[in-house]
């Protein structure tokens, strides 16, 4: 019994025996031969063979991995017709008398060292595919087979000092189970089909195949990156343990991708993410968002030296808007200072940046910055679902002032007869205690509240979130806090708006049922956590959360609360 | 001869796929092609020599043809790289 400690390349448990994927000797010599023409066509005819071989692999993995995965394979192809190899190894055989094997193996490692010398892990990793195809045509010279993992008839974790693409593409899915390999890293093409084929891999234990014999029961744990070795009982026990949970909260989890979030009482909610860029949008879809709670636009102001025009802002709005296909985008405008700032706006440095001129107080001021984040959004708004939010607004005057300014906008917009949509709700963020106070006077303005508890927490406690010596007072169940969300959640459905948070606390496992009890009727949160927070939500009674709710909020301490919730849930 | 440059426009610059599309393009002519990145010339029919060049986004690279069909191999070579939005 032992252990080897590698990269976990691919995702997953694996326990079965060890079918090493060791390499015929290819060991070349170097010989003096009398008919070199008879040489030459040898070799084109080991190199024919080669090729024939690579076109049934490529189409195999066309067929099981993909097009763009049997792209790989092409360029092996074309290394095989590659005149610059090609070329100087027939030179050779002609005119130094050796015999093709020989002169391929000089030729083509001149090649593999100079893809290796390179200083860029691409184009070394060229090298590995290089080696590859050269070891399939000197097979084919020498007579021997090169060991194929498809011929494999039983459960098998392949052991390998590195998997080549042909290897992998050859791995028969239904016995190869996991596989294990000397070398290589998390972008290696080993790793990367491991990942598509979704089999548990550790690569680059540098023990593989020194350590583990024909037949070796092997556990590959893809989760961690650790292989074990003839486990003990025990350990076998332990990990079909871990593999089977494993398995059953994907398979789970997966099943959620499509399907609505609904109480156990038959109440829907909204599960949405929070994002920062268009390129964000593939895990809003593989997580099964119904929409976008938070898009970010700082991102688009930030690492650059001056301000995105509006024709850029426009394309990127677009493209989320599009990206969503009908679904609700919530966009927060610029909300800058604070911890997020913009040096190319030359803001002077203040003693309470948290407490100072940022997000809309700035846009109030500068506002430039704010008419054309606006026009991009407006003339985007008929490509998808928009709805916009103004972040840290603390007073009524200021959501006034700002909604005047995107009337102002799109009125001038009309006029210059640039369509726009009709339907965009307004809304605000509220992270500000006296917004949350004053929720009742909001609702009857605004479209909708987003709480972003991030801040709301801070503000309410008096507590910086960069400062480590007061983080004990980030509370998010504190009862403080879940008051004011149930004033803010309690004043939209008077006035019959919608209510939404897109804090870590929208997120959180222990926050879910209580906001759920409120009555909160969207949850933004990081896309990937997503799945998990509908199979919590699924299993939850709404009626049950809101007397769960209503008791936690007479409780006196952030203790008592999660201990109350605990309880409940176990039940 | 015939030449012509091109500033590359793909993120991912001239490797893997696109230079298994422009060297079995180049390989289908009897001209003698040529690409050229920092004073650097290989064969286009080299999919070694093409991916040694590490040929990344904003190069300015130049692809030349010499034979009996130049002129169809430059055409073909400037219509893969846009048709592909390589490069422009």
């Amino acid at each position: 019994m032992s252990k080897l400690i590698g990269i976990a390349a691919s995702s997953g448990i694996a326990i079965a025996k060890a079918y090493r994927l060791v390499e015929p000797d290819l060991t070349v010599e170097k010989k003096e031969i009398e008919d070199s023409a008879a040489e030459v066509l040898r070799f084109q005819d080991a190199l024919n063979k080669a090729k024939a071989e690579l076109e049934k692999i490529r189409d195999r993995a066309g067929k099981e991995l993909g097009q763009d995965k049997a792209a790989i394979f092409e360029a092996h192809l074309l290394v095989l017709s590659d005149p610059e190899l090609i070329a100087p190894i027939e030179d050779k055989v002609k005119t130094e008398k050796v015999n093709a094997e020989y002169a391929l193996k000089e030729t083509s490692d001149m090649f593999v060292s100079m893809f290796e010398q390179m200083d860029n892990e691409y184009m070394q990793e060229r090298a590995a595919d290089i080696r590859d195809v050269t070891k399939r045509v000197i097979s084919h010279l020498l007579g021997v087979q090169i060991p194929n993992p498809s011929m494999v008839t039983e459960e098998v974790i392949v052991v390998a000092e590195d998997l080549t693409p042909s290897d992998t593409a050859q791995l028969n899915r239904t016995y190869v189970k996991g596989f294990t390999t000397d070398i290589g890293g998390r972008t290696s093409h080993s790793a990367i089909m491991a990942r598509s084929m979704e089999i548990p891999a550790v690569v680059g234990t540098k023990a593989a195949t020194s350590e583990i014999s024909n037949g070796d029961l092997v556990i590959v744990d893809g989760l961690t990156g650790e292989v074990h070795i003839n486990p003990s009982a025990e350990l076998v026990e332990k990990y079909q343990k871990i593999s089977s949970d494993f398995e059953a909260q994907k398979a789970e989890w997966a099943k959620l991708v499509n399907e609505p979030t609904v109480s156990a009482d038959g109440h829907h909610v909204e599960l949405a993410a929070n994002i920062g860029t268009p390129k964000d949008l593939k895990g809003v879809k593989e997580n099964g968002g119904e929409g976008i709670g938070l898009y970010r636009t700082e991102f688009l102001y930030m690492d650059r030296d001056q301000l995105p025009t509006e024709e850029e802002q426009f394309t990127a709005y677009k493209a989320i808007l599009e990206g969503m296909e009908g679904k609700p985008v919530v966009v927060r405008t610029l909300d800058i200072g604070g911890d997020k700032e913009l040096p190319y706006l030359n803001l002077p440095k203040e003693m309470n940046p948290f407490l100072g001129f940022r997000a809309i107080r700035l846009c109030l001021e500068e506002q430039d910055i704010f008419r054309t984040q606006l026009r991009a959004l407006l003339r985007a708004s008929i490509h998808g679902n928009l709805k916009i939010m103004f972040p840290m607004i603390a007073t009524l005057v200021e959501f006034r002032e700002a909604k005047a300014i995107l009337e102002e906008e799109k009125q001038l917009l009309i006029n210059e007869g640039i369509a726009v949509s009709k339907d965009i709700e307004l809304g605000i963020m509220v992270e500000i205690p006296s917004t949350a106070v004053m929720a009742e006077q909001f609702a009857k303005e605004v479209d909708f509240f987003s709480i972003g508890t991030n801040d709301l927490i801070q503000y309410t406690m008096a507590a910086d979130r960069m400062n480590e010596r007061v983080s004990y007072l980030y509370q998010p169940y504190s009862p403080a806090i879940l008051r004011l969300v149930k004033m803010v959640i309690e004043a939209a459905h008077k006035e019959g708006k919608w209510a939404g948070m897109c804090g870590e606390m929208a997120g959180d496992e222990t926050a879910i049922p209580i906001l759920l009890g409120l009555g909160l009727d969207e949850f933004s949160m990081s896309a990937t956590s997503i799945l998990k927070a509908r199979s919590l939500i699924r299993h939850l009674n709404k009626a049950e959360m809101g007397q769960l709710a209503e008791s936690v909020l007479s409780l006196s301490t952030t203790e008592e609360v999660i201990e109350a919730v605990n309880s409940a849930i176990k039940l | 001869m015939v030449e012509k440059q091109f500033k590359v426009t793909a993120e991912t610059g001239i490797h893997a796929r696109p230079a298994t599309l422009l060297v079995q393009a180049a390989s289908k002519f009897n001209s003698d092609v040529h690409l050229e990145y920092k004073e650097k010339k290989v064969n286009l029919k080299s999919i070694m020599g093409v991916m040694s060049l590490g040929v990344g986004q904003g190069a300015e690279i130049k692809i030349s043809a010499e034979g009996s069909d130049e002129k169809d191999a430059l055409n073909t070579l400037e219509e893969t790289l846009k048709r592909e939005g390589l490069a422009e």
